[in-house]
């Protein structure tokens, strides 16, 4: 029974989740924020993969994220838009297809990991920081130079292929997608860290030196490792780009990529439970803090003493959250979880799931 | 990529010839040459700075030689990295004492098998019956030589829990999970008291049989030496200074010199 418990909980509440988005029991803006946990726990986990438990410093994820979210625009419009002319494929093979073409997506974007991976070699830390950055800015500005898929004018088109699965069934589709994406990934690092083939990368962590002695392949752990992070971020772009619609390069820019850090950090390196429980808090956050009566009322005091000051939610926003983040990181820099998942913090769930 | 000459029946395990090391205008090692074979216990020793761990450290392929050739069974490591020379069957510990301190015991015993486990990404994330298999035998390994070792009880432990002397046990364990035909041990008695050096001793020549291993050790405390050797070499400065057996060695007025300063100083 502990051994399928989490996995009934899970299609339990996917199921419940899915229904009630189908029902219209929850409006668009809750599935919205729904749907962006989804993409943002696919994020933080699989930058954790390699800032947590490579303990490499990279700062550059979304570049992959934005070569995840344009390969997959690009081949479902070519696939089921008019925007390149006639579709490539019938409207009835969406369901099929569409899997298929954030995987691609996730594929190249894996491949192109191979531009931070590969210096990752000789160097590490700092330097591997302001490697990742560079990458970041030259993905962001190929594709800026592309005018083809609209340059920095950005590139849309994909909702046809959303509309095409919403033709075969009226429901959730993206909710759908984001869910199952969502898990597959979790599913994905979970395996593959727990395996003594994957605790290579826990050992590079620790000490590459040993590792390397003790016939660890280091090199080819390391390119392994940002693939899967590379490639799973990929996907998560991939769903970003068909849930708004429209994609821009500059929406994959660094902020965006140190949103993913600060989940990292703030849910504890190396910990994937964490990392999930972070992504979670820091998007109810970002909601939360969108409210202007909210903001308000935190502000009040400051604004009693100035009474001309009239603090936008939008910019207040970006004072709190980096502010959490100092303050955590003072009083707890090890983040939420440390580097221990959930049954290390409280050993009496593992008698209610198991989690391999 | 097997060499065309063909191995007489105690063909040497190990043979460097020649091995030179230049650190810019540094020479570390000059024209080292020795040879091991197989089940044979070899002494290496000097004074601080002779470049003792330099020669390990090229021994294991951490670092390209300068000159000369390192053959492991025969075949030349040059150009071969750390965990391809590992795999040669070259297993090594550290002079201060390198275990995975956020793994448990265990992990660490099974992360020495790294490189034959045979299966990839693929086959962790599905689980495939392959991959269900090694890890079984993996594990089953691992606590295998755990227990012979003595370390069973500590195998969810973390390694920076222990105590110094089982964590220099624990090393040694740990690269004999990658079922070497030569250990490197450089200083296994570094830091230990004397109760515990007599135990290492004992654990080092227990293995020696046990797991038929050739070793071939750095040490300082001589009376470890004395007791384990049947062959010493000495460097000093990187120069081959003296060679024999340990009763010879200890006399030998080029080592006492090198140890204690010339008189005519």
């Amino acid at each position: 029974m502990t051994k399928y418990s989490l996995n009934i909980l899970m299609v339990v509440s996917v199921i419940l989740l899915l229904g009630m988005a189908h029902f219209r029991l929850i409006d668009n803006y809750i599935q919205m924020v729904a749907m962006t946990i989804g993409i943002n726990i696919m994020m933080s986990t699989s930058l954790n993969l390699v800032n947590g438990n490579m303990g490499e410093f990279t700062c550059g994820h979304a570049a992959f994220m934005c070569v995840g979210a344009y390969i997959s625009s690009v081949l479902s419009v070519f696939c089921f838009g008019s925007k390149f002319g006639d579709p490539l494929l019938p409207a009835a093979s969406v369901l099929i297809v569409f899997p298929i073409i954030l995987l691609i997506g996730g594929f190249v974007a894996a491949l192109s990991s191979l531009l931070v991976s590969v210096p990752s070699f000789k160097t590490r830390d700092d330097y591997l920081a302001i490697i990742s950055i560079a990458v970041n800015y030259m993905i962001i500005s190929a594709i800026e130079n592309m005018d083809f898929i609209g340059g920095s004018r950005g590139f849309q088109g994909m909702k046809d292929t959303v509309w095409a699965m919403i033709d075969i069934f009226d429901g959730p589709w993206m909710m759908f997608w984001v869910v199952s994406f969502m898990f597959m990934t979790v599913w994905v690092i979970r395996r593959f860290i727990n395996s003594t083939y994957g605790k290579g990368v826990n050992a590079i962590c620790q000490d590459e030196v040993a590792a390397e002695i003790m016939s660890v392949n280091t090199n080819k752990i390391k390119i392994i490792n940002f693939m899967i992070a590379a490639g799973l971020a990929g996907c998560a772009g991939g769903l970003y780009a068909h849930i708004i619609g429209y994609v821009n390069p500059q929406s994959f820019n660094i902020l965006k990529s140190t949103e993913a850090m600060v989940m990292v950090y703030l849910g504890g390196m190396g910990s994937l439970s964490g990392a999930i429980i972070s992504a979670v808090i820091f998007t109810m956050l970002l909601e939360v803090l969108r409210s202007q009566a909210i903001i308000d009322g935190l502000l009040s005091p400051i604004t009693l003493v100035f009474p001309d000051w009239e603090p936008s939610a939008g910019v207040i926003k970006w004072v709190m959250i980096p502010l959490l983040l100092v303050i955590v990181m003072q009083f707890r820099p090890e983040g939420i979880m440390g580097n221990r998942e959930l049954s290390d913090v409280f050993p009496r769930l593992k008698k209610f799931y198991r989690f391999k | 990529m097997a060499q065309s000459q063909t191995q007489p029946a105690s063909a040497p395990i190990l043979e460097i010839r020649g091995l030179t090391q230049q650190f810019g205008g540094l020479r570390a090692v000059s024209d080292f040459n020795v040879e091991l074979h197989p089940g044979e216990m070899v002494g290496l020793i000097g004074p601080n700075g002779a470049g003792k761990t330099t020669i390990f450290n090229l021994t294991s392929g951490f670092y390209q030689p300068s000159e000369g050739e390192i053959l492991v069974l025969g075949e030349n490591t040059a150009g071969k990295k750390p965990h391809q020379v590992t795999s040669m069957g070259v297993a090594r510990t550290f002079q201060n004492i390198r275990l995975w301190n956020e793994m448990s015991v265990l992990d660490n015993i099974r992360l020495a098998q790294h490189y034959q486990l045979g299966y990839g990404f693929f086959h962790a994330v599905f689980r495939s019956k392959h991959y269900k298999q090694r890890e079984r035998e993996v594990e089953t390994k691992a606590r295998e030589l755990l227990e012979v070792f003595g370390l069973h009880d500590y195998a969810e432990e973390l390694p920076k829990n222990l105590p110094y002397g089982t964590q220099r046990k624990l090393e040694i364990a740990r690269a004999l999970s990658s079922q070497p035909l030569l250990l490197l041990l450089d200083e296994p008695a570094a830091g230990l008291n004397s109760a515990d050096a007599k135990e290492l001793i004992r654990l080092i020549r227990w293995i020696h049989g046990h797991f038929n291993v050739t070793i071939w050790m750095i040490e300082h405390h001589m009376d470890v030496m004395m007791e384990l050797c049947t062959r010493i070499k000495v460097i000093d400065f990187g120069e081959t200074i003296a060679e024999g057996t340990p009763d010879e060695v200890r006399n030998h007025p080029a080592v006492i010199a090198a140890y204690l300063g010339d008189e005519n100083i």
